[in-house]
């Protein structure tokens, strides 16, 4: 009698196992055929190099490529002829001879580039004449008016490059206002340069040992302008262009400017410059200032 | 009584120098009159330095479509010219001149006597607002004759002239009207002639019950001149809300009001067009209002162009202690001024100072979707979702939610209980997806 | 002032503030607050006091100890929570269960979304809802009204007129007593009276708009109206829908909070319709004598969808050719 009870309860159990489990079966062998049927008839053709491509970039995803995305690219490098113009700024020259080995092309090397900001207004060297009270955003800030101080070109400081960087490699210092660069995480990818509503940020040969020498203004006002703006600003007296041997200095608009590629990093502009605006950066401490100071004492 | 059916707020009106007689500032020293207003291109210069010109002599001509004659406000010597920081402070090309007496050029009728007949074309009336350098007034300084000519198919049914002067502290238009009322009155029926319509409606807010009765009285005189009072309401003044509000026609998103048979003009416009017209006075002075909580004189005052704002806040008594901020224009749509050392420009209707304690934001806080930034939105927008997609660059969702509509009223920002800077926020958008819509037209 | 400000436009604030709105919702709550403790004497005092100090309470300790951000109790948010918690149970709740419900309310159905604005579902409804569930027996055995009575726990015990309705065990109250608040019930559902006199008050200060409270009211009135002359026997006149229940004290309070509400004037509409026929649908044919609560919170969850395809109205959207 129990036995029998038991029995049948255990077979109605098995029934229904069964039951759901072959009802689950047909479904699942069913969506699999026509998963299968469409990936076949929709499948589109893509090159397996585009992968591999990808694979060998770095995965940023910054868009330093001027692609959306490190697909994008991969995509180019594959479709393209040439390498020419493609370049991943992140990766640098070693991926690109990757991506060139992948795809048996050649890969054009180009010189590391870096970051710099051609604003040097800090809170000491330019003052502030009005409080801004709007929302903390460079280019908010930059449709309303010319700023908190009287140079209408410089650096607002309200970090629109530090939200844009993907690296944390430009940071707003909190006690001048002004960004600063860290080289090591500064992959060149340009964000921050379409960020910055005042243009003042621009891609710069990375130059040996890191040392670069560029004009830290961008303000096209006349002389006198400028020098009650700012301490430190270009007032485009030219002195630089005069003494450069290089000709790697242009002066047009009250404002110098220093061509990267022809900067042979001598110098001797930064000596001249009677407002301090030419910034040397990563250079060993100079000799003749030594000097001068034992002199000095 | 109407107003228009959409949104729309009620900020405390503050019009202290209502009912204060125009008071004429006096000559400055020198003038610097700007060859650019906030729209358009600027004009070019005419005279060189040293010229002696007199009052009313052209100084710029107009270049392109979009841009005014300028004339010497004053007599005297071009001293140079040269750029001025405007009010945003960025540079703009100016021409300075020094003062020396009061020479009007002949051709200028300064007979105080009322002329009423007008016996121009249409065509010569048009001519005569273009050479006289008249934009729009209200803020917007559009130049004034474009508008008198509608688009090729487009046909304008009404004039509406636009009185409401919604925006809080300013009275200078209120106290034209008083003082001006026949001018003005005939400077509509001038614009009726150029526009060839035969009804014109001039909106007045129900706070300035004064203008409405003498308007409504002098109108009796005039054919298909209707006086309508409107409900208090800011951003009355608005183009597309005026039309709503006294034709009941709403103008559809991205075109121009004669599109819906309706051309705006402000009454001041409308006071300088009579001037012009009749007087072959150009744009050479306004009246503005120099007023504030604490300002020690609120009043209306009649200013050469180009005169440094600085020069009739001295006459109005100075800048009151405790000003945290200086408004040019009105509170809710005019720009906080840097200093005031700024010449005085066709679109400058006010001076606005503001308490220290007005002057600073409150902190923000998280959105509490209090609907109450959508319930007031006069362009029916959803201004906390198009601020959140600007924080977030999602250009494409703010266009497809017509962020292009927002008029910048700022009725959103003024009532936010979170002091979110919804304008901001949008304006930011607006510029962008602006950008982007152009360079998608260009293609 | 040294330096002059400068701001984008407008430079003019309305003064309104986050702090004035839910004070001005506590002081719309006061009549019925004041109703409950005529009616409910001593437990409706506990109940409220405790539950309101134990969600500011919790919102100050998660704010300050957990998030570690600014505390911002004096917004009066977190004490709307609770008066509207309190105002949602019995007045004779043992005080450890009001604890665990404002517990869940702030802690659960608002911090643990990023508080104030971001919590997409009504937290003192949460946390009614999640007492509901846990303790059926304590949620739903209601005192019976006894003027400026001095019992808590032990007071006297009676049905409401829903669970009447429902079991069709005595004979109804009047419609009468029902409007003073003179029925069994949650402490601040009472008193239809007292509530609205609060959203007159809401609407004069302008904190809330019409069109919720209206379209849910309406709502219960047609449907239950329709189903009254189809079948008086069966189905109570929508008077009695209208007066009994939470339902005004949702329509009026729970449903018009900000936060979990759409944000278009269509929107509050659709809202409010939805939720007016699931009150309806769940008080006639659900398990539950009350349905107000859960259809509130159904409608919660609709109404990012809502506030997604529904658009204000546009200016300009008709253009209207005369
Ligand atoms: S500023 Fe724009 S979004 Fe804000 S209320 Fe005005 S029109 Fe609407
Ligand atoms: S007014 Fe402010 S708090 Fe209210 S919904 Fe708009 S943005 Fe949010």
């Amino acid at each position: 009698m129990l036995t029998d009870l038991i029995l049948s309860f255990f077979i109605t159990t098995m029934n229904v196992v069964l039951i759901s489990l072959i009802t689950l079966g047909v479904i699942g062998a069913v969506a699999a055929i026509i998963l299968f049927v469409v990936a076949k008839k929709f499948h589109v053709f893509e090159d397996p190099r585009i992968d591999e491509v990808e694979a060998a970039l770095p995965a940023a995803n910054c868009g330093g490529c001027g692609f959306p995305g490190c697909r994008g690219f991969a995509d180019a490098c594959v479709k393209s002829d040439e390498l020419g113009d493609l370049f991943c700024p992140v990766g640098g020259n070693d991926t690109m001879a990757k991506v060139a080995a992948i795809l048996g092309k050649t890969a054009v090397a180009q010189a590391p580039k870096v970051a710099v900001v051609r604003c040097d207004g800090t809170c000491e060297h330019r003052p502030r004449y009005n409080e801004y009270d709007g929302v903390k955003h460079c280019f908010i800030a930059h449709n309303l008016y010319s700023g908190e101080t009287n140079c209408s070109w410089g650096c607002l400081g309200f970090g629109d490059c530090e939200l844009s960087c993907e690296f944390d490699a430009i940071k707003v210092n909190p006690v001048t206002m002004i960004p600063e660069v860290d080289d090591d995480k500064c992959t060149a990818c340009g964000a921050c340069v379409r960020a910055c509503p005042k243009l003042l940020i621009e891609l710069r040969k990375k130059g040996p040992k890191g040392r670069r020498i560029y004009v830290g203004c961008r303000n096209e006002d006349k002389g006198h302008i400028t020098k009650k703006a700012c301490d430190v600003g270009c007032i485009g007296c030219a002195k630089c262009f005069k003494v450069c041997p290089h000709e790697a200095i242009t002066v047009g608009n009250n404002l110098a400017f220093i061509n990267d590629e022809a900067c042979k990093l001598c110098r001797k502009c930064v000596e001249v410059c009677p407002t301090n605006a030419i910034k040397e950066i990563n250079f060993p401490p100079r000799k003749v200032k030594e000097e001068e100071a034992v002199a000095a004492e | 009584m109407k107003t228009f059916r959409i949104g729309g707020i009620h900020p405390a009106e503050n019009k202290f120098a209502a009912g204060k007689k125009i008071i004429t500032a006096a000559l400055p020293g020198q003038v610097v009159i700007p060859l650019a207003h906030y729209i358009g291109t600027p004009a070019d210069p005419v005279v060189k330095r040293g010229d002696i010109v007199k009052v009313g002599q052209i100084i710029g001509q107009a270049s392109g479509f979009i841009s005014a004659n300028v004339h010497s406000s004053v007599s005297g010597k071009v001293v140079k010219l040269d750029v001025q920081l405007d009010a945003s402070g960025y540079k703009r090309p100016a021409v300075f001149i020094e003062v020396d007496g009061d020479e009007w050029l002949e051709t200028i009728d300064r007979n105080p006597e009322i002329k009423r007949e007008c016996t121009l074309s249409k065509q010569e009336i048009i001519e005569k607002i273009k050479a006289a350098g008249i934009v729009g007034l209200g803020g917007a300084t559009f130049p004034a004759h474009v508008k008198l000519m509608p688009p090729p198919g487009k046909k304008a049914e009404v004039l509406i002239i636009n009185a409401v002067e919604c925006e809080s502290y300013l009275t200078c238009d209120h106290q034209l009207m008083m003082e001006h009322g026949e001018e003005i009155l005939i400077g509509v029926t001038i614009l009726m002639k150029a526009l060839e319509v035969n009804r014109a409606i001039i909106g007045v807010e129900n706070n300035k019950k004064d203008a409405i009765q003498l308007l409504k009285k002098l109108a009796a005189d005039y054919k298909g001149i209707e006086v309508e009072a409107l409900k208090v309401r800011y951003p009355q003044g608005g183009e597309k809300q005026l039309i709503d509000a006294l034709i009941r026609r709403q103008v559809p998103s991205g075109r121009i009001p004669v599109e819906v048979g309706a051309v705006v003009q402000n009454v001041a416009t409308t006071y300088a067009i009579y001037e012009a017209v009749q007087k072959n006075k150009p744009m050479v002075e306004r009246v503005m209002t120099i007023t504030g909580k604490d300002a020690p004189n609120p009043g209306n005052y009649r200013v050469r162009l180009g005169t440094y704002l600085s020069n009739v806040v001295e006459e109005a008594g100075g800048v009151p202690e405790g000003t945290g901020k200086i408004v040019g224009g009105g509170p809710m749509m005019g720009r906080s001024l840097m200093n005031l050392n700024i010449p005085m420009a066709k679109g400058s209707s006010g001076v606005v100072f503001i308490r220290d304690a007005e002057a600073i934001r409150k902190p923000v806080q998280n959105c509490i979707r209090c609907t109450k930034c959508v319930t007031v939105c006069p362009m029916g927008l959803e201004p906390y979702l198009l601020m959140a997609q600007s924080e977030r660059n999602m250009w494409t969702e703010m266009e497809a939610n017509r962020t292009m509509d927002c008029l910048e009223c700022g009725s959103c920002s003024y009532t936010c209980p979170s002091n979110r800077p919804l304008l901001d926020y949008i304006r930011f958008g607006k510029s962008t997806v602006g950008g982007i819509i152009r360079s998608r037209t260009a293609k | 002032m040294e330096k002059l400000i400068i701001s984008p436009a407008p430079h003019i604030h309305s003064g309104d503030s986050v702090s004035k709105n839910m004070y001005g919702v506590v002081i719309a709550m006061v009549p019925a607050l004041l109703a409950s403790l005529y009616f409910f004497g001593l437990g409706a005092l506990i109940v409220t006091l405790t539950a309101v100090a134990a969600s500011v309470l919790f919102e100050f300790l998660i704010q300050k100890y957990i998030l570690k951000g600014p505390v911002t109790i004096l917004d009066g948010s977190a004490a709307v929570t609770g008066l509207l918690l309190a105002f949602n149970l019995p007045s004779n709740l043992p005080l450890w269960m009001i604890i665990v419900g404002a517990l869940v309310a702030i802690g659960v159905a608002k911090m643990s979304f990023g508080g104030l604005g971001n919590n997409p579902f009504n937290p003192a409804l949460v946390g009614r809802v999640f007492l509901l569930i846990s303790f059926p027996v304590e949620m739903t055995t209601w005192p019976v009204v006894d003027p400026l009575a001095t019992t808590y726990l032990d007071a006297e015990t009676g049905a409401t007129v829903l669970g009447i309705l429902k079991e069709g065990s005595a004979s109804l109250p009047a419609v009468s007593d029902m409007i003073v608040g003179n029925i069994p019930g949650s402490l601040g559902e009472v008193s239809a009276i007292a509530l609205l006199v609060g959203l007159g008050y809401m609407l004069i200060r302008k904190i809330i708009t019409w069109h919720i409270p209206v379209s849910i009211l309406l709502t219960v009135a047609v449907f239950t109206g329709i189903l009254y002359l189809a079948d008086p026997a069966t189905y109570a006149s929508p008077l009695v829908h209208l007066f009994s229940g939470g339902l005004m004290l949702g329509a009026i309070f729970m449903a018009t909070d900000y936060v979990t509400s759409p944000m278009t004037f269509r929107g509050m509409w659709i809202y409010g319709v939805g939720i007016g026929l699931l009150t309806v649908i769940i008080r006639t044919w659900g398990a539950y004598p009350e349905g107000v609560s859960f259809a509130i919170l159904i409608m919660n969850g609709f109404t990012p969808i809502i506030n997604f395809y529904v658009k204000p109205k546009r200016f300009g959207e008709k253009p209207k050719k005369a």
